[in-house]
C-alpha cells in the first residue's frame, strides 16, 4: 500500500466541479492533464471508466491492469492500461493507499440479487452511466462499452482462502486520487448512490473532481 | 454424476492453444475435462437473443462475496440472471480475474511461432481466439469482458500480490456447468496469461455435453447462498416469461 501527496496547488486549477451523490460526470481530458477526484465527507465511492478518446472502443482494462502490475489493488504508481496494453493514466498522487477494482458497480439488477428484488427500482451507477452516455453522443460510448470499472476510495480485500470482503471504507474527508493522462481519454465517473452497503456509509455524499493542465505545477 | 455414454449427447477434445463456440440451451450440462493436467479454458458468455447481455465477473464475485469460484457458485449476467451453476468441481478454485494472454504477452514469455512456421502448433493467444469466436456472431472488442480461466487459480497475499499455483489442476480433473437459460459459449484452450511454465503450455480438454438433472427446490447451487435464489428467481421470470424463449422447466 502506497500514499503520495500531491503538489499541485487547487489555485491553479483549470477546472473544478462538485458531483453531487446520485450523479454522473463526464468529460475528455488531454494527454498530460491530471485529473484530481476528492472524496469531500469520507467513504464515498467513485465507480469510474476511462476509455481511449481517439478509439472508445478500446477501455480501461480492470484483468489486464492488474494482471500487468501484478496486484488486485490499485494505488499510486499504478498504470492503468486499456484492453490494447495502451496505458491510459497513471495514479500520480493518492492519499489513501488502495482503490478496488474486482467488485464492479451497482446496478438495478445486482442490487435484486444482491439485497432484495423488491431493490430494483433504486437509483445504481450503472444507471448514471446510460443516463451519461445518452446525454453524450458525441463520445461514442454505449452499453456495450460499459464494462468493469474502477471503485476509487472503496475497500474490498480478497481473502487467502478466495473470500471478497466488503470492508469500511479506508477513505475519510478530504482523502483524493489524482491520475495523470498519458493519451486523451475519456473519464466518466458515477457518483455511487447505493444505500444498501457500507461502500459509502449508508450516506451517499459529494465528490470533487479538480483537472491541472500540463504545463501546470 | 457419472456421464456414461447413455447420458452423453455430444463429445469433444478441443486440443491446447485452440477455440470454440456454441450454443447451448437451458437445462443442458457442459462436463469440461482437462485430460492431462495444467490445463486452461478462457471462456465468455452471452445471451445469444441480445449479447448486450453478457458475463459480468464483478456481479458474479460480489453477489457470492467470493473471489474464486467452484461448486455452489453461479456465473451471473450484467441483468442479474444466472447463466450458468456449477454443479460438480473437482479442483477447487477457478480464476476469473486475469483476462488472456494476448500476442504481445505470448511473444514476451514463449517467443511468437507464426502459422507459416509451425501449421497447428502455431502459438495463438486467449484474445485473439476470443475475437475470432465473437466475430462469427457479429461481436467484437467491444463486447468481450472479463472471462472465467477453468482449472487455474490464482492466490492473493495480504497486500494483494497475485501468485499463480502451478500444478493446481490434475490430470482427469473435470467441471461441470448446468445452464439455467440459453447462453452462447466462447472458449478457448490457450495459456493462462500468469503462467510460468518455460514452455507454451499445450494442454488437451474434453468437452461433455449431457442432459441436466431438473433444478430442485433443494439444489445445492441454488440454495449455496440467499443471493443465488434471488438470482435463480430472476432467471425463472425470464425463462417464463420472456419473449420468444418461454419453456416449461
Amino acid at each position: 500500500m502506497r500514499s503520495q501527496a500531491s503538489t499541485l496547488d487547487p489555485a491553479r486549477a483549470s477546472f473544478r466541479e462538485v458531483v453531487p451523490a446520485g450523479r454522473y460526470w463526464i468529460k475528455r481530458v488531454e494527454t498530460g492533464q491530471t485529473v484530481r477526484i476528492v472524496d469531500l465527507e469520507g467513504n464515498q465511492a467513485a465507480d469510474t471508466l476511462f476509455f481511449d478518446a481517439l478509439d472508445p472502443a478500446d477501455r480501461y482494462s480492470a484483468v489486464d491492469t492488474i494482471r500487468e502490475q501484478g496486484n488486485v489493488y490499485l494505488s499510486y504508481g499504478s498504470r492503468l492500461l486499456a484492453t490494447s496494453g495502451n496505458v491510459l493514466c497513471e495514479i500520480v498522487a493518492d492519499t489513501v493507499g488502495r482503490h478496488d477494482t474486482l467488485g464492479g458497480a451497482c446496478a438495478s439488477e445486482s442490487n435484486t440479487v444482491r439485497y432484495a428484488l423488491e431493490k430494483r427500482t433504486m437509483h445504481s451507477c450503472r444507471d448514471s452511466w446510460l443516463l451519461a452516455v445518452a446525454e453524450h453522443e458525441e463520445f461514442g460510448i454505449a452499453k456495450r462499452d460499459i464494462a468493469h470499472n474502477i471503485n476509487f476510495f472503496m475497500n474490498v480485500p480478497v481473502t487467502p482462502d478466495g473470500g471478497l470482503q466488503f470492508a469500511d471504507g479506508m477513505s475519510g474527508p478530504g482523502q483524493y486520487v489524482e491520475m495523470r493522462a498519458h493519451r486523451p481519454i475519456i473519464v466518466l465517473i458515477s457518483n455511487c448512490p447505493q444505500l444498501n452497503n457500507p461502500c459509502n456509509a449508508y450516506n451517499p455524499t459529494p465528490l470533487e473532481v479538480v483537472i491541472w493542465d500540463a504545463d501546470v505545477s | 454424476m457419472n456421464l456414461t455414454r447413455d447420458h452423453t449427447l455430444y463429445e469433444t477434445l478441443i486440443e491446447g492453444g485452440k477455440h470454440w463456440s456454441l450454443n447451448l440451451r437451458a437445462g443442458v450440462r457442459l462436463r469440461l475435462v482437462d485430460e492431462a493436467g495444467g490445463a486452461n479454458v478462457g471462456m465468455l458468455f452471452y445471451n445469444p437473443y441480445n449479447p448486450l447481455e453478457r458475463y459480468n465477473a464483478p456481479d458474479t464475485l460480489k453477489c457470492q462475496h467470493t473471489f474464486k469460484l467452484t461448486r455452489g457458485h453461479c456465473l451471473y449476467s450484467d441483468m442479474g440472471r444466472i447463466f450458468c451453476s456449477i454443479v460438480e468441481d473437482s479442483v477447487g478454485w477457478h480464476d476469473t480475474v486475469c483476462g488472456n494472454a494476448n500476442a504481445a504477452l505470448v511473444r514476451r514469455r514463449w517467443g511468437e511461432r507464426s502459422y507459416q512456421e509451425a501449421r497447428n502448433d502455431w502459438t495463438q493467444n486467449g484474445h485473439d481466439a476470443f475475437l475470432v469466436e465473437a466475430g462469427k456472431y457479429g461481436l467484437g472488442r467491444r463486447d468481450l469482458a472479463a472471462n472465467v480461466n477453468w482449472f487455474s487459480k490464482v492466490a492473493i497475499t495480504d497486500d494483494g500480490s497475485m501468485q499463480f499455483a502451478a500444478g493446481h489442476s490434475v490430470a482427469g480433473a473435470h467441471v461441470d456447468l448446468r445452464f439455467e437459460m440459453d447462453t452462447l459459449v466462447l472458449l478457448h484452450t490457450c495459456p493462462h496469461p500468469l503462467n510460468p511454465a518455460a514452455d507454451y503450455p499445450r494442454k488437451p480438454v474434453r468437452v461433455q455435453i449431457a442432459e441436466a438433472e431438473p433444478v430442485g427446490a433443494d439444489d445445492f447451487c441454488r440454495n449455496f447462498r440467499p443471493e443465488n435464489q434471488r438470482g435463480f428467481e430472476n432467471t425463472r421470470l425470464y425463462r417464463t416469461c420472456g419473449c420468444g424463449v418461454a419453456r416449461s422447466g
